[in-house]
């Protein structure tokens, strides 16, 4: 294993900038990583044979004395809800196999244009729907913590990708936590941002109003500068926030000083009692508030007497939204066309194809959400899902008032078993309980790992929540805990995380 | 059908029992969902986004179709409709 | 088809009361689409353009595309809004109408639903013998068109029969207004005419804001006409039907009356109306069914998340209430009583749509007559040989300058048509095509004298008849004067100088 792989990316952009390593280096023993691994992992749906053409791209721009990024020349693994040119997107489904986009995400063009080397494209559930990754229709990826659980979902393929280090830096999309919650079982990070904060142009829709774009990574710093990256204004969402963002960077650099922690008041929810946690899930997250503490952290409780409706709001929501966005998929301008033996009307091979086409969850979410929408039940369920939006943010801005930012565990439990739950959605619905309440309030989270659980010693995160717009306070506070915590354990989580075999490379990518 | 997926009959019957239990779990929304309180579609209020009405850049026919099942010339090409246009 | 019943049409209107219902979608003539920067094809910039030429990712529903609102036609919609005598939304929200039908990018149509941006107005309608009808509004809100299908296969190129059918998405995403009445009651025999005069206006409302191109026959302007009729004396309203889509103003008044006739039938043998949309034949003047109302309309409308609430500021809309033209009923009113013209005479100019035009040509200074004669005439006659619209071949300030040249006799009739010929195929103003042409009339009496001894020395016995008073026969000297002097001279003064001489 290249020591190369080991490095974060704010390392491996300092050693390119000092011109101690290229990028074709830095993006080969990537591919190389990917190529040893990925075949356990399944973190890809696509290595991108244009990757090495990028970075001698970007390396001769260095060469030329062009000013360049703090990432510029790093690799970057791109999960498959954003459509790239470069590269199939298939949002982990059957029906846009092979889809190639006319135009970039706009995350993906300022990722590019800051001279990042897109390596490939990251698996997830289908369309996002999921927490497990094991509704991919390209079957399910792996923990690099243990191959036969889940990486999480629905952006399983990015977080493995980063834990495994295939890649140094990835993005994710998060819809209910299928950032946080990937990196909460991956002992990885990851930001869902304040909703507005980065661009949707270009993330295949799951539901427009709780859908956000954000860093995954293997530092808070790496996400900070991501984040800087991907972040900002863009014309062509009109959700997209007109603010000017302060450099999220400079708070994670801040942050690892550890002086925000003094003083700091961390809120933690009444509602959300230890019992409702795997008892490792419970005691790690309390062990990584105790050294918060220690440096003059202030814990106090608060109440969020809505966050157990999130839940059910989410799963209106999410369907209602969904339904109406993946009705484009139906054969006409792109994507599978499946027609009956015989031929048909138009809707048969519509109906055809989107029975062929998608999976049984995205199915299920459909017909969920087309009932929750139809005439007569809007206002029981759709109407008062978003009535239930109003009173989690009213909990949010009383707590707010009180704390600078929400502790919560990133999940109820630890990575779960390949397979435990899929015949049981409801259960899998439960699991984004604590993740969903900032996606409906339009809040940002951040998970960093806190550690492993006791009875499994599988990764543990803790979540924190910030008002809207205070991002570069979860920056702050996540780097804080972040040094705390690799101090006290004498190096990261991951090192801890057993080797991976690695497949003799062939050669040449895939 | 409204959601226009050919479901199996197998399909069905698992999908009614699991959308039950959902809906079941679900509803609790309304317990709390009363007339006072408003509903809220965006996250972060904002209002009036508009566009300069400025020609951008178009694709091209052959981006268009580029992804198509089938196409016939320059249009998109589908089966009979046999329905009637709305 | 089985034959329809047709019931005689005083008939009908004596049995039953016809209530109609109009919605009318406005394409607007923005620059660019309703929700994506691609260029609008119901702009002239972008008509006769290939399928499939005008298209932006999300026209498409391409995975990833996001709609963003055109600032243009929000105003457009608030201007129309407030000519429909509307209150203008403190604050709307767009709302998705979902259906599957493969001219529809996304499958769902981004519109308005409980929130239009206009609602609660009215319109004055002025009928042929001046009659003015009120018709309510109930509100007008902004939606995107869809796209074109082509239906192919099968004899008769309609949807029925077609083997398959062929999808252009230029026009997804068009900028429409839907223009929604409340029923309008009180219409009687005059129901018909009303339904003509009603388009007519909103044609003419669209025409004046500048917001529209409005050709009913470029799909601009799309009247759906809803009809029902109840037994005199009824209180409860009869079962609806809706014509789709007809296309000119004429086939608007015979559909209505088609509708009245045919129901009157059906209801007269205690049969009931199906509630259904209804497709008109302009070939067979007849109306068919199409697709009765059923479950399937449920659109599960939702407010669109990807776009947010449209709050017009006051003070744009007091700026654009304040920039309104006058209505068209008033408009016309004043007009007709400036330029003193018969109802026939202002009808004309009405109804070839040159009120803007010969209005421009008498400010820029000729009497109203002359301004008339040359819209309605001659400019007419060649934008129809050419098939063009009058106003596209010559500004109202070289007409005025056509006529100016004719009043100060420097040109006669004939020249000043060959002079219009000129300044249309862009030889340049009147008085430029007059130099260049040197087609100005020869008013030097030496000259004509010259040329009139000549003819009468080479036709002696006309002047003999001239002499014995036969004074008609001048005509056929002045022919061979006018031939001689190329047109260009004054038959009337050629006709005095001719007598003269004789005379002499
Ligand atoms: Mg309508
Ligand atoms: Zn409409």
């Amino acid at each position: 294993m290249s020591e190369i792989i080991r490095w974060t990316a704010a390392e491996l952009g300092a050693k390119l900038a000092a011109g101690e390593l290229s990028s074709v280096e830095a993006t080969q023993a990537h591919l190389d990583r990917i190529a040893a691994v990925d075949g356990d992992v399944h973190a890809f749906l696509h290595v991108n044979e244009h990757a090495l053409d990028a970075a001698a791209e970007v390396d001769r721009r260095r060469a030329a004395g062009e000013e360049l990024g703090e990432l510029a020349g790093v690799p970057l693994a791109i999960k498959d809800v954003l459509v790239t040119t470069d590269q199939p997107s298939t949002s982990g489904s059957r029906i846009l196999e092979g889809y190639r986009s006319p135009f970039d995400a706009t995350v993906v063009a300022r990722a590019r244009a800051a001279g990042l080397i897109g390596i490939g494209k990251t698996n997830m559930d289908e369309f996002a729907m999921g927490s497990s990754t094991e509704h991919s229709a390209y079957g399910p990826t792996h923990n690099p913590w243990d191959l036969d659980r889940i990486p999480g979902g629905s952006g399983g393929g990015s977080a493995a990708a980063v834990a495994a280090f295939e890649a140094p830096i990835a993005l994710g999309s998060d819809t209910g936590g299928s950032i946080r919650q990937p990196a909460h079982v991956t002992g990885t990070v990851g930001i869902k941002p304040t909703y507005g904060g980065v661009s949707r142009y270009g993330a295949i829709a799951l539901a427009s109003s709780l859908d956000q774009v954000g860093p995954v990574s293997r530092t808070v710093l790496d996400s900070a500068l991501l984040h800087d990256v991907i972040g900002g204004h863009d014309p062509k969402d009109s959700t997209s926030l007109p603010d000017a963002w302060p450099s999220f960077t400079a708070a994670a650099r801040e942050g690892a000083t550890r002086e925000v922690l003094k003083g700091l008041k961390v809120g933690v929810i009444r509602e959300l009692p230890d019992s409702g946690f795997q008892p490792g899930v419970a005691s790690s997250f309390h062990a990584a508030l105790e050294r918060m503490q220690q440096q003059g952290a202030e814990i106090v409780e608060i109440s969020a007497p809505h966050f157990e409706y999130g839940v059910a709001a989410y799963y209106l929501i999410l369907p209602a939204e969904a339904s109406s966005n993946l009705a484009k998929f139906d054969s006409v301008r792109f994507g599978l066309r499946v027609t009956p033996d015989g031929g048909g009307t138009v809707e048969d091979v519509m109906s055809l194809t989107r029975e062929v086409g998608f999976g049984p969850e995205v199915k299920r979410r459909i017909i969920l959400g087309t009932y929750a929408l139809s005439a007569g039940y809007y206002d029981a369920y759709y109407g008062s899902a978003q009535k239930v939006r109003t009173l989690i943010q009213r909990d949010f801005d009383a707590a707010f008032g009180q704390v600078d930012v929400i502790a919560t565990p990133t999940a109820p439990t630890t990575a779960f078993k390949l397979g435990e739950r899929v015949g049981d959605p409801l259960q899998m619905y439960l699991n984004d309980l604590t993740t969903i309440p900032a996606n409906l309030a339009g809040v940002p989270g951040i998970s960093i790992p806190s550690g492993l659980a006791d009875e499994d010693g599988l990764p543990v995160g803790i979540q924190f929540l910030a008002p809207a717009r205070e991002d570069a306070r979860l920056y702050r506070v996540g780097a804080a805990l972040e040094t705390l915590l690799v101090d006290a354990w004498g190096g990261p989580l991951l090192d801890r995380a057993p080797e991976l075999a690695e497949k003799p490379v062939l050669g040449g990518t895939r | 059908m409204l959601a226009r997926i050919q479901l199996t009959d197998d399909e069905v019957t698992q999908l009614t029992g699991q959308l039950d239990a959902i809906v079941d779990n679900i509803a609790k929304v309304s317990e709390v969902a009363t007339p006072d309180v408003v509903a809220t579609s965006h996250p972060i209020p904002m209002h009036n986004v508009f566009r300069e009405d400025v020609v951008g850049q178009t694709l091209t026919t052959a981006q268009a179709l580029q992804n198509a099942p089938d196409y016939d010339g320059d249009r998109f090409r589908v089966t009979a409709i046999l329905g009637e246009e709305q | 088809m089985s034959a329809v019943k047709l019931m005689d049409y005083d008939k009908a209107l004596e049995l039953f009361e016809p209530v109609l219902g109009f919605e009318v979608h406005v394409e607007l003539n923005t620059e660019t689409k309703m929700f994506s920067d691609a260029p609008n094809p119901a702009n002239a910039r972008n008509h006769d353009a290939e399928p499939n030429t005008l298209i932006a990712p999300v026209d498409l529903g391409l995975p990833g595309s996001l709609p963003v609102v055109n600032a243009t036609a929000v105003r457009s919609s608030i201007s129309l809004g407030l000519a429909l005598g509307c209150s203008i939304a403190e604050s709307c929200r767009f709302a998705r109408k979902n259906y599957f039908y493969p001219d529809l990018g996304k499958n769902y149509q981004i519109s308005q639903y409980d929130e239009p941006i206009a609602f609660e107005g009215s319109v004055e309608v002025e009928l042929e013998d001046g009659t003015l009808v009120t018709i309510p509004i109930e509100r007008a809100h902004m939606e995107e068109d869809a796209g074109k299908l082509t239906h192919m296969g099968g004899s008769t190129g309609r949807i029925q029969g077609a083997e398959y059918s062929l999808v252009d998405y230029n026009r997804a995403g068009v900028p429409l207004v839907e223009i929604v009445t409340k029923p309008i009651f009180g219409a009687e025999h005059r129901a018909p005419e009303i339904a003509k005069a009603y388009v007519a206006t909103i044609r003419d409302i669209v025409r004046g804001l500048g917001i529209s191109e409005a050709r009913l026959e470029r799909g601009n302007l799309r009247c759906d006409a809803n009809v029902s009729l109840r037994p005199r004396g009824q209180e409860k309203l009869g079962t609806r039907t809706e014509t789709k889509n007809v296309n000119s103003m004429r086939s608007v008044e015979r559909a209505v009356r088609y509708e009245i006739q045919r129901q009157a039938a059906i209801l007269a043998e205690g049969g009931t109306i199906t509630q259904e949309t209804r497709h008109w034949h302009e070939d067979t003047g007849t109306t068919s069914p199409g697709r009765p109302k059923s479950d399937a309309d449920d659109y599960r409308y939702f407010p669109e998340p990807d776009l947010l609430p449209v709050q017009p500021p006051r003070e744009l809309v007091e700026e654009l209430r304040a920039a309104l033209p006058e209505q068209p009923v008033a408009r016309r009113r004043r007009l007709k009583a400036e330029w003193g013209f018969g109802d026939i005479e202002f009808q004309g100019v009405v109804n070839a749509g040159l009120l803007d035009e010969v209005e421009a040509t008498i400010a820029a200074g000729t009497t109203a007559d002359a301004a008339r004669k040359w819209w309605t005439g001659e400019i007419s006659r060649i934008a129809n040989e050419r098939e063009v619209d009058a106003a596209s071949l010559v500004s109202a300030a070289n007409v005025a300058a056509l006529q100016q040249l004719v009043d100060a006799g420097t040109l006669t009739d004939k020249l000043a048509r060959q002079v219009l010929e000129g300044v249309i195929a862009g030889e340049g103003s009147p008085q430029e095509v007059v130099d260049a042409r040197g087609l100005a009339v020869v008013s030097d009496d030496g000259a004509l004298i010259a040329a009139i001894d000549e003819a009468l020395a080479a036709q002696p016995d006309v002047l003999a008849k001239i002499k014995d008073g036969k004074v008609q026969a001048a005509g056929a000297v002045i022919g061979a004067v006018m031939k001689a002097m190329k047109g260009q001279a004054d038959a009337a003064r050629v006709r005095e100088l001719i007598l003269e001489r004789a005379a002499q």
